[in-house]
């Protein structure tokens, strides 16, 4: 077990434009293992596409990230995956059409080894590793608090038990960081207090958490450190109580007086 | 004798061989959203690795049971290599490009494999060795053989088969997800090149056996049999519902059963105009009218991004 503190993830001058966009210019920032670290910055700031090359959905054009250790390789998401990033969606992306147990136990892939001719031939181990999967999965729906909805489909799930499903799918793939894309969207005040205990217990469990969020009061009232964006550069990078006061970020949410 | 009867036990195995083929094309399909359209030359493949494989045994004196056993084995590895060769070569490097691309590569490798048949094989028709000594049975009037039963049997066994594939185990699971959301599935861990590779694989598997049955049942093979028996099966996926597993079996037995029944009656409703060597038409027919009226097949959802 590595100590508390130490860098678990570096991001280096990452950039990327979308044509004439520049949806990141440059971004550095450094997250430590076993902190809820917040991303803010208004609509557009880039945080959702800061994720996207993060989990290799998006190739790069310029800079890297170092996790653990070791650098990312971009344009393989498995791989991502098998080096202990997950993640959930700004826009909740589950496999709608198969059972909400199922979902999870997609996430247990990344950890188990089993391939094409044990799941044919079906010997005793692949047996062995697939009611294990199940049990984990279940495990995982009552960790979230949706475990009565296990054999209904992911799309007939309620908003916010698709969140929480996704959130214990994300799980499922033991990451040592999981990045949470506003989870706390469309949610009202009762599910958003539930959401902040189910982040905490997470983070007591020793999984580092990156937390993008429009809900600055859950931000505020969670994360350890915060970073913020603006026109996809860093404003940012420090503790809440600096950076709720930085006139930058105050400019950047409700703009500059004339 | 019953004509309708006959018709439809007819249609019935003629059905399940096309559901046999239509599952390799709705598994890819569902997966990656390509046309697999060299599918029906890996069926004609298998079949005449089979004949070939078993002629050979045959005459080196083998006992005919060891000898159709080793065919099939023979015909499901050169299938399954050949599947999944071909996704490696045709298909992996056009990832990504516009669709029209990779299924223009198709219709290629299709050809391809025809001519390479053509260059093994010859061109000449080729007998399908007797395996099975066959039995005639009779139920009200219409006659069956124990060649047909067997068919039968074995296409639902090895349907059950992928069922429990997919439905039950990991990898299934896996292509499931792939098929749904291949990105997130990737994020999941999923590795996508594996599960396409699978599905191919599975597919050709599947599609040798189509072919074993085609070979013992018409007793007859040629290297362009694949041509057309794998535009059948695809308008038999098609009209379940393509990517749709369930559709891909219901659409082939549906389809086998329409083209018996319409070979049998089409020369009593065309006054004897049309005979039933015309029973090419109703696929065709059936095609035509699935993508006018429900494109998306029986068992299709609404198709808006995989159309």
């Amino acid at each position: 077990m590595s100590a508390k503190g130490e860098v678990l993830l570096q991001a280096q001058a990452v950039a990327k434009h979308f044509g004439g966009v520049k949806a990141l210019r440059d971004v550095s920032l450094t997250i430590r293992r076993g902190e809820v670290y917040g991303l803010i910055g208004p609509n557009g700031a880039g945080k959702t596409t800061f994720f996207n090359c993060m989990t290799g959905l998006y190739v790069p054009d310029g800079g890297s990230f170092i996790f653990d250790g070791a650098p990312l390789k971009a344009d393989a998401p498995d791989q991502v995956a098998d080096r202990g990033i997950a993640r959930t969606f700004q826009n909740i992306r589950l496999f709608g059409n198969m059972t909400a147990l199922d979902n999870v136990m997609v996430g247990r892939h990344v950890r188990t080894q089993a391939g094409i001719f044990g799941a044919i031939f079906r010997g005793r181990a692949a047996r062995a590793e697939e009611a294990a999967i199940r049990r984990r999965a279940e495990e995982l729906l009552h960790y979230v608090g949706v475990e009565d909805r296990a054999d209904d489909l992911a799309k007939n799930l309620s908003y916010g038990d698709q969140r929480r499903l996704e959130i214990a799918r994300a799980l499922a793939t033991e990451p040592k960081l999981l990045c949470l894309d506003e989870p706390a969207a469309g949610m009202n005040g009762t599910e958003t207090e539930a959401l902040r205990l189910l982040i905490d217990g997470i983070r007591a469990d020793g999984v580092t958490i990156l937390l993008i969020e429009h809900d600055v009061k859950l931000v505020m009232g969670l994360c350890d450190r915060v970073a913020v964006l603006d026109y996809g550069a860093l404003l940012i990078e420090d503790v809440p109580s600096i950076v709720q006061h930085d006139p930058r970020v105050i400019e950047a949410y409700i703009g500059v007086a004339a | 004798m019953d004509i309708f009867l006959q018709q439809v036990i007819n249609g019935l195995v003629q059905g399940a061989i096309y559901a046999m083929v239509a599952l390799g094309y709705t598994m890819v399909y569902g997966i990656m959203g390509l046309i697999n359209f060299a599918h029906g030359e890996v069926v004609m493949i298998g079949t005449l690795v089979t004949i070939t494989v078993v002629t050979f045994l045959l005459k080196a004196g083998f006992p005919v049971w060891l000898a159709g056993g080793m065919g099939i084995v023979a015909a499901a590895s050169v299938c399954m290599v050949l599947g999944w060769s071909l996704e490696r070569v045709a298909y992996r490097p056009l990832r990504g490009a516009p669709r029209l691309t990779p299924l223009i590569t198709a219709i290629g490798m299709s050809i391809v494999l025809q001519n390479l048949a053509m260059m093994i094989w010859g061109r000449n028709y080729m007998t399908f060795p007797s395996l099975i000594e066959k039995t005639q049975f009779e139920i009200g009037g219409a006659a069956f053989t124990n060649v047909q039963v067997l068919i039968v049997l074995v296409a639902g066994l090895s349907m059950g088969g992928l069922l429990l594939l997919v439905y039950r185990t990991k990898l299934g699971m896996a292509m499931r997800a792939t098929a749904q959301n291949p990105g997130v599935a990737g994020l999941m861990g999923v590795n996508a090149n594996r599960v396409i590779s699978s599905a191919f694989v599975i597919g050709s598997v599947l599609g040798a056996l189509a072919g074993v049955m085609v070979g013992v049942y018409y007793e007859i093979a040629h290297y362009q049999m694949g041509f057309m028996l794998g535009l059948k099966a695809f308008t038999a996926a098609v009209l379940g519902g393509i990517g749709n597993l369930a559709g891909a079996m219901a659409g082939g037995i549906l389809l086998g059963l329409i083209e018996a029944l319409g070979a049998g009656y089409i020369g009593d409703l065309t006054g004897g105009f049309l005979g039933s060597h015309y029973q090419d038409i109703f696929a065709f027919v059936v095609l035509i009218f699935v993508l006018m009226f429900r494109p998306s097949g029986l068992f299709g959802e609404k198709t808006g991004d995989r159309a």
